[in-house]
Parts: C-alpha cells; structure tokens; sequence
C-alpha cells in the first residue's frame, strides 16, 4: 500500500518481522520442547540442544556379589550399565571425585586384586582372584554420550501424580457454567439498553462503562465476608462451585451487555419497525429476530469470558476451596512453582496442559476474539 | 467427572431458570395489563404501563448481579477501609495513616509506577510497529497470529513460561534458561535475574509486555486500515518517505485508537497480581499493589481494613480513565 514495498527496505520488513516472531514465539516453543524431553536430559541440557547427543555423568551400580560366578579360578560378576539404552560409554570411574579416570575399554586396578572394565556399549565385567563378599553392589561412575529422547513420560506422571488431571476437570468445571449463563441474562439487558426507550437510559449505560473497569479488587473482601455470611447463614461451606460461578458472571457482566448493547444498537432501526408494525411484542422482537442476528457478538462474549474464566487465578484463590476436587489449574500450577520449583519436566508438562484448551480455542475462534476485541477495546482485561 | 456432569446440569438449569424467568415474567405482565382486543384509552393506557414495566423486567437479573458484585462492594470497600482489620471498629483514616508509613507498601507504589510507565508504552510501541509492518508482508496474518497468541495464555501458565527462560544454574555447570546460556555464550556471567533489585521489575513487565502486545496490535492494526488512502496517496506525491508517512501521516490520524489501547492496558496494570504471585511473590522488592492487598487480605487470619484500604487505593487510581471513559461513550452515544 505504500511506495516502499519495492524498494530494499522490505528486506529489512521482512527480517524485523521474522525476528519479532521469533522474539515472541521462542519461549513458548522453548516450554513445548522441554515437556516433550526426556527428564534426565532436560535437567543438564537447554531445549535448544534437544535433538543433538548430549554428554552426561551418570552413576550406574554393579550387580551384588551374589551374583558372581566362578570362572577358571576366578570370581566375575558381569552386567550392563545402561539398560536397554543406546548412549555410548567415553569414560569411568570408581570414585565420586574421579569420575572419569578410565577410558572405556580399559580395565581398572580398584584395589583387592580386582579389575573392572568398561566397554563402549556399557558391558562390564569385575574380575577378583577371590570370592567378593558383601551384599551391595560396586558403584561405577560413567560419562556416556546419550542420545536424544523424546517421551509422553511427564505427561503421564503430571496428570497423574501432580493431580493436573484432576485440576482440569476442576477447570472445566467453573468455566464451562460461567460462561455460559450471563449470556441471555446481559442480552436481555443489552437490548433493554440498545432498543427500549425508558428514563434514565443514558445514565444506565454510562454506569455499566464506569463498571467495565472497576478493579477487581475492590470487590474481593466485601464478597468474601457476604459469602461467608451466607454460608454461615445457611450452613453450607462458602468456597463452591455455585459461588464463583455467580462471581464470574458478576465481573463478566459489564463486559457483556457493554459488548452487546454496542452491537445492537448497530442493527437496522427497519427490521424492528417492520416487526412492530406487523404487531410483534418487545419479547417476541428479541427472541426471534435481535437474538439470532447477535450470534457474532455472543460468540465474541463466551471466547472472552471462557478465556478469562479458565484462566483466572484471582477470583479461584478467594472464592473457591483448595481442596483436590477444587482446585483449578492455575492454582495448582502456582502451588507446583512453588513445591517443585527445579523440577523444569513437572513445570513445563503442567504449563502446556494448562494453556493448551486456551490456545485450542484461540487457534480456532480467532476470528470472533478479534472482532470482540475490536468492539469492547473500552475493557480493561 | 461427576462434578463436570454437575456442572453441566447447573448450567442448563441455569439458562433454563433465566428462560422461564423472562419468559413468565413477560407473560404476567402481558395478562395483568393486556392491550390486545381491547380499544381506546384503556389500552393505551395499559401499552404505556407495560413499555414502562418491560425494561426493567428484561435488566432485573443483570442489574441485581451487577449490583451485588460490583456496585455494593465498592461502596462496603470504602467503608471497610475506614474500619479496623475485622471490619467492626471505625478507625477514621489510621489505615491509610498506617499506609503511607510503611515501606512495602512505598515499594509497592513506586514499583506499580514503574510498569505504569513502562508496560503500557513498550507494548502500544511494539503493538504499532508489528501493526505497520506486518500490513506490508504476504505473510502479515501468520505473524500476527503467532505475536497475538500469548493473548490466549493465562498469566501464570506466561510466568513458568518466563520463569523457565530466565532458570538460572552455578556459574560453570551448562544453563538451561535461554537468556543466561545467551549471556554465558557472549562470555558474561550467568544472573539470577529474579533476585537483582529494582532490576527484577523490569524482568517481570516483558511478561506483561509480551501478553499485551498482541492485544494493542490487533487494535491498531484495524485502526491503521481505516486511515483514508488519499491522505497517503497525498503524502507519496508530496515526496514523503516511509517514516515521514508512518510519523506524520498515519500515527496523529490514529491518536484517538493508541489512547484507548494505553488506556486499557495502564488498567491491566494496576490490577497486575498472578505474575508477580508466581514469580517472585513479591521478594526481592518486586511488590505492587494487588499483591499486596491480597497478601494483607489472608496475612494473619486475615486485615480487611488495611486490605480494603489497598484496594480504594487501586480504585482511585483508576478513577480518571474512567471519567475519560464514560464521556467517550457518552459523546459517541449523542453522535
């Protein structure tokens, strides 16, 4: 559109662009990559090493002694130290100081008479002139050259061990209600305040836009001493399900009917006169005519508030308990930072089953989130 | 997943409930005052009592929601704020008194500051760059989606995905977190970024940064196409290069759209809370002010005087965009 697409500078468009993507694309990648990596090679090795061969020292245990048997006069106890696997052996070692003194290969003199010896594929082989005693096994340090491995393993274990399955249906649980209910409930409303002519009106609609962003955290404390009261009162606990999915359609409403009462207001003033005149009624106009042309904008409204409800910690941490069948994604997620700070393969597997229904919906409903964006951009998140 | 079918059953109740109560209500009121059969003033009478009625029939749910959550706690906030950490005793202004004297919550202010200025700036800037350049590539839309996806991902699911670009291990041993492996190759020492004062704040705004840009460039974008081609045309005859055009031409056309956008995320900001909570919890002097509130709302079985008083803090913040607000939408309203 304008004269300089074809002049060098769109080289240099073309290149700013690439690396702002690349800016902000790597980190989710880097997370993508890492859960998918097995854990012993994420620990020592950055995700973007993931498909090169990585050197790692690893601390493998010969079998017991009860395992020797007795071969031309001498005692040996034979094994493999890497089970199944496809590293390559480069160094060992019998001392956590010297953990690599021995080539592969070469046999070492470890005191008693004793040698040992490595091969590159893990084989190993303890020789002694007399029978071994004891019912441990000799420790061996190796370095071994491990190939890339890609695995489900952490997914497996967060979903089941770290209760991120559970959380999931806990998430599902406060956001698919929450979601959904406000929507006739703000459209009716909305098209109160698009179409029905009543005394203050105007001053309706400039209260809802003060709403739209009134913080959240002016509402918090009062809330939570009235859910207590509540539950008190009625001798339920406060923190549950039905509490925060009243919560979230409280905060979600100004959004809604602000978002919708813009688009209604947007429709043809002839389509209702002519429905009016043919004698329908407010109620029969809306049902049958406003509701129906709307669906854009409720579709725009339910990704913004399924996005929002399923990703908030905020509202979850004050009004909804802790407990295993309660505690949301988010929540959990924070809590594992916490209690499993280094472990980067339980993190980076909970992260991505944490954002991956957003990104799900994003990838395929993308075209309403814009449009809503673009119509409720008054709206503070 | 019993608790799912739970859900789900709550759901259609709910929508139900919300079916029957306009529907009924709707239907009384058509049988108390009916207009249909009868003539002369009787039924115009009635027809004006029902178009008076049916409003507020169809805003009743909405309003009472709006007004238990959001109008009723502002009021109750103000006067607990004025109150002792239980909300029994009137204490008059010692809580914002106790405020002003104490350091974290200093911290607090001067940090929120700090990413009010910052986060609202960078992410409009980048959000307008990306913007104008991605409309002159063939492949602007794939770029825009991927810049405009971190939109999707939740605040804490960005902060482990920031909390892992900025790991940190002992000098020597290989570095797992992009940023110190980069700063390591280019033979720097490795940092725990979370731990370096007043520095860490800035390290925690490229999250919200990251998160926004999309949004600010999703806006303007539209904002952009919708500037007259003739003015453009105009500028190109005139000589004008593409900076000239992008500063002089396009930009003060769209001035109104950028002011919306910084508004929008200056108020995103003052409520920022799960990425400071997951990140650093607010140690190492990274505190802002819905952390704090937060913090002082459960801190010791719980102070909802000093609490509420954080949180009028916030609200007083936000107060004059939302004057600006309302008289946009009232003026666009009047047009």
């Amino acid at each position: 559109m304008i004269a300089t697409s074809r002049s060098p500078l769109i080289i240099v468009v073309h290149l700013s662009v690439l690396l702002l993507v690349a800016l902000w694309t790597l980190p989710t990648a880097g997370l993508l990559i890492s859960s998918l990596r097995d854990k012993d090679q994420l620990a020592v090795s950055g995700w973007w090493t993931a498909l090169s061969t990585s050197s790692q020292n690893l601390t493998g245990r010969a079998a017991s002694p009860e395992a020797q048997v007795e071969k031309d006069g001498k005692f040996v106890i034979t094994g493999n130290l890497i089970e199944g696997g496809t590293s390559k052996v480069s160094a060992f070692g019998v001392r956590p100081m010297q953990p690599a003194a021995f080539e592969a290969g070469t046999s070492a003199d470890i005191g008693d008479g004793q040698t040992l010896t490595v091969n590159e594929d893990g084989s190993y082989e303890i020789v002694s002139p007399t029978r071994m005693e004891g019912t441990r096994g000799q420790r061996i340090f190796f370095t071994a050259a491990v190939p890339p491995r890609f695995t489900l393993d952490n997914y497996r274990e967060v979903l089941n061990a770290e209760g991120i399955g559970a959380s999931f249906i806990n998430s599902l649980t406060v956001a698919i209600p929450a979601t959904i209910i406000p929507i006739l409930v703000a459209a009716f409303c909305a098209y109160a305040l698009a179409w029905m002519p009543f005394p203050g009106r105007a001053i309706l609609i400039a209260v809802i836009v003060g709403l739209l962003v009134v913080p959240l955290q002016m509402s918090l404390i009062p809330l939570l001493k009235l859910y207590n009261g509540v539950g008190a009162f009625l001798g339920v606990p406060a923190k549950t399900y039905v509490g925060i999915w009243l919560a979230h359609m409280g905060f979600g409403l100004p959004l809604a009917v602000y978002l919708l009462r813009n688009y209604m207001a947007g429709l043809p003033r002839e389509i209702m006169e002519s429905a009016r005149v043919d004698g329908a009624s407010d109620f029969d106009i809306f049902v049958k005519i406003i509701l129906p042309l709307s669906f854009p904008a409720l579709a725009s409204f339910a990704i913004f508030q399924f996005l929002w409800t399923w990703n908030d910690l905020l509202v979850a941490m004050v009004f909804l308990g802790t407990g295993n069948n309660e505690l949301v994604l988010t929540g959990r997620l924070v809590n594992l930072l916490g209690s499993r700070g280094g472990n980067w393969e339980i993190l980076t597997a909970s992260a991505f089953i944490t954002i991956i229904v957003p990104l799900i919906v994003f990838f395929s409903l993308q075209r309403y989130l814009v449009r809503g964006l673009l119509a409720g951009s008054v709206k503070g998140g | 997943m019993q608790q799912l079918l739970f859900a789900i059953l709550t759901m259609v109740a709910g929508v139900l409930a919300c079916v029957v109560y306009f529907f009924g209500t709707n239907w009384l009121l058509d049988k108390i005052f009916p207009s249909k059969g009868l003539t002369g003033p009787q039924a115009s009478k009635n027809l004006r009592i029902t178009n008076a009625i049916r409003p507020w029939l169809f805003m009743a749910p909405a309003l009472f929601a709006l007004g238990i959550y959001l109008v009723y706690p502002v009021f109750e906030s103000v006067r607990l704020s004025l109150h002792d950490r239980s909300g029994q005793q009137f204490v008059g202004l010692s809580n914002f008194r106790w405020m002003l004297g104490d350091g974290e919550f200093r911290q607090s202010i001067f940090n929120n500051f700090l990413w009010l200025l910052v986060v609202p700036a960078l992410s409009t800037f980048f959000g307008l760059v990306i913007a104008a350049l991605t409309d002159r590539i063939w492949w602007g839309n794939i770029a825009k989606t991927l810049i405009f996806m971190p939109m999707a991902i939740s605040f804490v699911g960005a902060a482990v995905i920031w909390k892992f670009v900025y790991d940190y291990r002992s000098e020597g041993s290989e570095q797992i977190g992009i940023l110190n492996a980069i700063v390591v190759a280019m033979g720097g020492q490795p940092e725990a970024w979370m731990t370096i004062p007043f520095w860490n704040n800035f390290f925690l705004m490229v999250i919200l940064i990251w998160i926004q840009t999309g949004f600010a460039m999703v806006i303007l974008s539209a904002a952009l196409r919708g500037i007259p081609e003739e003015t453009i045309e105009a500028a190109v005859i005139d000589g004008a290069n593409g900076f000239q055009i992008f500063f002089k031409i396009m930009v003060p056309q769209i001035w109104g759209t950028i002011a919306v956008v910084w508004t929008t995320i200056t108020i995103l900001v003052l409520k920022v809370f799960d990425i400071v909570l997951a990140m650093t919890n607010g140690q190492w002097q990274t505190q802002v002010l819905a952390n704090l509130m937060f913090d002082w709302m459960f801190r010791g079985g719980g102070d909802f005087g000093r609490g509420a008083s954080i949180a009028v803090v916030i609200m007083v913040l936000v107060i004059p965009i939302m004057i600006w607000n309302i008289r946009n939408a009232t003026k666009e309203m009047e047009r």
